[in-house]
């Protein structure tokens, strides 16, 4: 105790009391936006220098000025790349991820300007303009990417109603087993509708109906259409279908609000590789060509 | 009268037992009186097929007679045939009524014994000491002579009793012969120590019986059970055959049914049959009769004893339980020196003594190990009441350190819960944290360090040796087992503690003359969750004083409640209807079960009136404090939205175990993307498991209290840890050290379920080989499947041990929950810095 006492709490003590002090914001508010001001910051200084530098003969990649924004721009790529080695590799080293991440979206943004202005607009048919597009690829699935960083974690929790992942199938796996006893008493024709139902695959349905939330080939839906009320088994099965249906939303919200804080991501990352090997192949031939 | 024996033993008990088969083996004139028809009267009585103990089990068993741990029958009958093989001079049925000496009176040896009326009048009658030989009178009227007795009696006689109303009905009984007996009944048993423990794990034992049966706890934690009774009993409690109540007392008892005070209220519960084994006191009266000095007045204080275990009646030997120690082996041990040291050899050292002996290694001064233990038990006011084979059990947990002049003790915010004594020297304590020149006195025989002890909360000052200083350093949990052994102690710690809380209350500039009279009229009471301590609009005048545990302040806003603060331990309330007259502005309620100090409202004026730089603190922070509640209160017309958000978080926060947090991992859901990174980086960073799970728990207005370790004030998984593996690390971390045996109590103790027992899986191959090759499963938590393969790859398998989160204690950057969340999701906060109108409802976006 004593020993420990001793070495005191004092260094990491006054750090965790920092962290325990610190706002709570969010990654784009990050130390008050203080990568977007060096963003704008970068930004605003490339089209100063290139309004007011005279690039002769025209505006160009293969000005001084041009190379000099080509290097910033190649260099910010592959630094926003690393952000999927950052974000995996949690030691050493006492970073935060919510600085990387303030940091990419940012400096993400400011690349735009660069690298357009590095193109000095001179747009062809060739591999150097297939590494711009890329680069505008990526970053436009990149805005989308923040935009639903920002709106959707919201309605995931409210979807989520305190369950998790496998307490919402857990649920609907304890309506299936009511459901089927239920069922007994049913006539043939509803009985079919109900075990055509259960059948059915929980995550039935394609990319398309993810991420819309549209599954019009819901065996659980159609069994609720074709249930009659006559009967007190009817009625004891249709309550039941209605349970499933619910909890089945729930599911699928889930899943769609996944879906789409995910989607962009299966394009941003592929692009992102394309886009290095688009850019590797634009600085080679620029090199072999001078 | 026949002839004059060497040595009575009074008691056949282990202690009893155990001196007699030494003076039988040794040839001395000797005699064993027993009162009952059997030996060992009180392991007779226990339960049938009782499995009894054997601790601690470091200590050496050093008697003529065998014991080991077994059932109750097979002990019993080892002693009957070892003592029928020593040629014991048994006497059955010799029930001593007095014992007094027949020689001279000794010169100035006289005992005050003072007898307490029920109305609190003393009366003290005085006794002359006689030289032996002793006349031992039986309750028969026979008479038998000895030089020397051993007094081995016990205490098991004179049981503690309940003193709730309803405590005198005839089914509250203070004894369990036969656990079998009973059936088809509600039954309570009172009391956590090993006979409570035992009886009701008995009654609970056969689901035949149809017993219902409930265990009260006062507290969380079990200080004078033996651990391996306790894991039983939680054991028992989780498999659904008992029901362990924590924090639960007895209010009232009636025919049928018993109301307890718990921590979240009182509740009634059907009760045929309650057993109180809340222990049990000398039989003082009589011992002493018999010439012996108790160490206190005291009803629980023990006799006052030499080192050789004699009286102040000389040639009177105390040993066992009467003694104060109450393990089997070390009555044993204690009868065979005892009769040792009656036969001259007093060069025998007691059989603890290399042990002991290490701890005062180090120390200057080159005493015995029996002379440092009356120097530290004469010179620290609160072990006085200990006899010096009490401190020798004391000692074992705890440590004697020697501090130069200057050297730190221990640092202001550094964790620590133990107590510490100075038994020589001074210490200094730095209570200005700006200006450590600045330094407050605390002077030999006193003690520092208990508001950690009680509140659970960090160091409130560093404290330097002022000088050459010896302390003893008493562990948190024999400091726990000194207050509830010697009442005394606990008294002093607490009026100390209490002194120093107001001390400190208002900064420097009091001193202990002017807050006596505070202190003096100060009560400690306890709060259970919830319990309402000062009602809004009404008219009484009390200051009080948390002392252990946090209280949330409300207030009602037209037909609202809202939410004021969080006052955490340490803080004071009720100040401003006593300075200023008014009635109660607000209402405050315990947010957890908690202690505070209720202070008189006048002697807390009187003391304003003599202190004017007192009033003038105590004016601005109420001031202070008034412009919060003016402040929310004016919110609350304007945007009455946020002033209802921010107090339905708070409420639910509070209900979510933020109150006893230290630090605690949230999860802003507004910005929760659900990538799981906080779980990934959790494993990533110990040894492959993750101590989080970020979709389990409660939500309130999107904010998620995950299920994650909150590092509480008081941590529930340490009250009942058989290795003590669960510590607090210098950073405030409750972690788990590699000694965990995997037992799992503290899984079952934890009330937010954050500790999970898993093995420690084979290292993954890294991240880079994942990445290029796809090797392994990549970041974060292996599946179970992986996890297994690759255990069963690398050879027999582990043990599961106990896992929770250590706050990445010694992780450069601090925890990797918090660092790898991409959004600001993840923040880890404590109570008393979140739970403000700012924090909660602050625009995050």
């Amino acid at each position: 105790m004593a020993s420990q006492a001793k070495t005191g709490g004092t260094g990491r003590f006054s750090q965790d009391e920092r962290r325990r002090d610190s706002d709570h914001v969010s990654f784009l508010k990050h130390k008050g936006f203080r990568w977007l001001w060096i963003a704008l910051a970068i930004s605003g200084a490339s089209i100063a220098g290139y309004l007011l530098i005279d690039q002769e003969p025209r505006p160009n990649g293969g000005t001084w000025y041009g190379y000099t924004l080509g290097t910033i721009g190649f260099g910010l790529i592959l630094w926003l790349s690393l952000l999927g080695v950052r974000k995996r590799r949690i030691n050493p080293g006492a970073w935060s991820l919510k600085a990387w991440t303030s940091a990419h979206v940012y400096l993400g943004l400011a690349l735009a300007v660069v690298g357009t202005l590095h193109t000095g607009f001179q747009i062809g048919w060739n591999v150097h303009t297939l590494a711009y597009v890329l680069m505008l690829l990526v970053i436009i699935t990149g805005i989308y990417g923040v935009i639903v960083y920002a709106t959707l974690p919201a309605s995931l929790s409210a979807n989520r109603k305190e369950m998790t992942r496998a307490q919402m199938l857990d649920a609907l796996t304890a309506i299936d087993r009511q459901l089927e006893s239920a069922a007994q008493p049913l006539a043939r024709a509803e009985a079919d509708l109900v075990i055509a139902a259960l059948g059915q695959d929980v995550f039935y349905g394609g990319a398309l109906a993810r991420l819309t939330g549209s599954y019009p080939g819901c065996k659980t839906a159609r069994a609720l259409r074709g249930m009659g009320g006559a009967t007190e088994a009817e009625a004891r099965v249709t309550a039941l279908l209605e349970k499933r249906r619910e909890q089945l939303a729930q599911i699928r919200g889930a899943l769609r609000i996944r879906a789409l804080l995910e989607i962009w991501l299966f394009i941003h990352i592929p692009l992102t590789i394309a886009l290095i090997a688009a850019l590797t192949a634009h600085v080679i031939s620029v090199f072999y060509y001078w | 009268m026949g002839d004059i024996f060497k040595v009575a033993i009074i008691g056949s008990g282990p202690a009893g037992l155990s001196a007699a088969a030494r003076a039988a083996a040794l040839g001395l004139s000797h005699v064993l009186l027993e009162k009952t028809d059997h030996l060992s009267d009180t392991i007779y009585k226990y339960q049938k097929g009782k499995h009894v103990m054997a601790t601690p089990s470091n200590l050496v068993l050093r008697s003529d007679i065998d014991f080991e741990a077994g059932k109750r029958e097979t002990i019993l009958g080892i002693w009957d045939e070892q003592i029928g093989g020593h040629k014991v001079n048994v006497k059955y049925h010799a029930e001593a009524k007095a014992i007094r000496g027949t020689g001279e009176a000794i010169a100035g040896s006289v005992q005050q014994i003072v007898t307490r009326a029920r109305d609190g009048t003393k009366n003290v009658t005085e006794l002359q000491r006689h030289a032996p030989p002793y006349a031992i009178e039986l309750t028969s009227g026979e008479v038998v002579m000895a030089e020397n007795v051993v007094l081995a009696i016990g205490t098991q006689g004179n049981p503690n009793l309940m003193r709730c109303p309803g405590a005198d009905l005839p089914h509250v009984q203070y004894q369990l012969d036969d656990p079998t007996e009973y059936v088809d009944e509600h039954i309570v048993i009172v009391g956590t120590g090993d006979a409570g423990i035992e009886n009701a794990r008995g009654l609970a034992e056969d689901p035949a019986q149809r017993n219902t049966v409930s265990i009260l706890n006062r507290g969380t934690e079990f200080p004078t059970a033996k651990a391996a009774n306790v894991s039983a009993l939680m054991a028992d409690h989780e498999a659904g055959k008992l029901t362990v109540r924590n924090e639960s007392e007895t209010k009232s008892i009636e025919p049928g049914w018993i109301t307890l005070t718990t921590r979240d209220g009182e509740i009634r519960i059907p009760c045929d049959r309650i057993i109180a084994r809340i222990g049990s006191a000398p039989p003082r009266a009589f011992v002493e009769g018999c010439g012996i000095a108790f160490t206190s007045e005291d009803r629980g204080a023990f006799p006052r004893l030499s080192p050789v275990f004699e009286s102040t009646a000389p040639g009177i030997f105390v040993i066992g339980a009467l003694a104060g120690y109450p393990l089997i082996k070390h009555c044993m041990n204690q009868g065979h020196d005892v009769i040792e040291f009656i036969n001259g050899n007093t060069a025998l050292k007691p059989a603890d003594e290399p042990i002991i002996a290490a701890k005062f290694a180090k120390l200057p001064g080159n005493r015995s190990t029996a002379e440092w233990l009356e120097f530290l038990r004469a010179n620290v006011s609160i072990l006085n009441g200990m006899n010096p084979l009490q401190m020798r059990e004391f000692m074992l947990d705890s440590e004697a350190k020697f501090y130069a002049p200057g050297e730190v003790i221990f640092e202001r915010n550094a964790p620590g819960s133990s107590l510490f004594g100075i038994a020589s020297g001074s210490v200094a304590v730095e209570v200005n944290p700006a200006d450590p020149s600045i330094t407050i006195p605390i002077e030999a025989g006193s003690i520092f360090g208990e508001v950690g002890l009680i509140s659970g909360r960090r160091r409130g000052a560093t404290i330097r040796a002022a000088e050459e200083t010896i302390v003893v350093e008493i562990s948190r949990l024999a400091a726990l087992k000194l207050q509830s052994q010697v009442p005394s102690a606990k008294a002093a710690i607490q009026r100390i503690s209490i002194e120093r809380q107001l001390l400190q209350m208002f900064g420097s500039g009091l001193t202990r003359e002017d807050v006596a009279p505070l202190v003096e009229a100060a009560r400690v009471e306890e709060k259970r969750a919830g319990e309402v301590v000062v009602t809004e609009g009404a008219d009484d005048k009390d200051i009080f004083i948390i002392r252990r545990g946090s209280m949330i302040v409300e207030k009602q806003v037209g037909e609202k409640l809202v939410f004021l603060s969080y006052l955490p331990a340490g803080s004071y309330f009720g100040e401003m209807a006593v300075i200023d007259g008014s009635a109660r502005t607000a209402t405050v309620k315990a947010a957890i079960k908690s202690e505070v100090i209720r202070l008189p409202g006048e002697g807390f004026l009187a003391l304003l009136d003599k202190r004017p730089a007192l009033r003038e603190r105590a004016m601005k922070d109420m001031a202070g404090r008034r412009a919060t509640n003016a402040f929310i209160e004016s919110r609350k017309d304007e945007f009455s939205g946020a002033v209802d958000l921010y107090s339905q978080t708070a409420q639910f926060l509070v209900d979510n175990g933020i109150g006893e947090a230290t630090d605690v991992l949230l999860i802003d859901e507004k910005l929760c993307i659900g990538c799981d990174n906080c779980e990934k980086a959790c494993a990533d960073s110990h040894d492959g498991l993750s101590r989080l799970d970020r979709e389990a728990g409660k939500t309130y207005a999107h904010l998620h209290v995950p299920t994650s370790c909150r590092h509480c004030e008081h941590p529930h998984c340490m009250a009942d840890c058989p290795p003590n593996a669960i510590k607090r690390g210098p950073d405030g971390e409750v972690f788990i050290d590699e000694t965990c045996i995997g037992c799992g109590n503290c899984q079952r103790n934890c009330p937010y379920g954050v500790i999970r027992m898993d093995a420690k899986p084979p290292k993954k191959p890294s991240l880079l080989q994942w990445m290029l090759f796809g090797k392994g499963p990549g970041p974060g938590e292996a599946s179970y499947s992986w996890r297994k393969k690759a255990a069963e790859k690398e050879g027999p398998p582990k043990a599961k041990q106990a896992i929770k989160c250590d706050m990445c204690s010694g992780i450069d950057g601090g925890p990797a929950c918090v660092r790898a969340c991409p959004t600001g999701a993840a923040i880890r906060v404590s109570p008393d810095k979140f739970l403000t109108f700012a924090k909660l409802t602050e625009d995050i976006e």
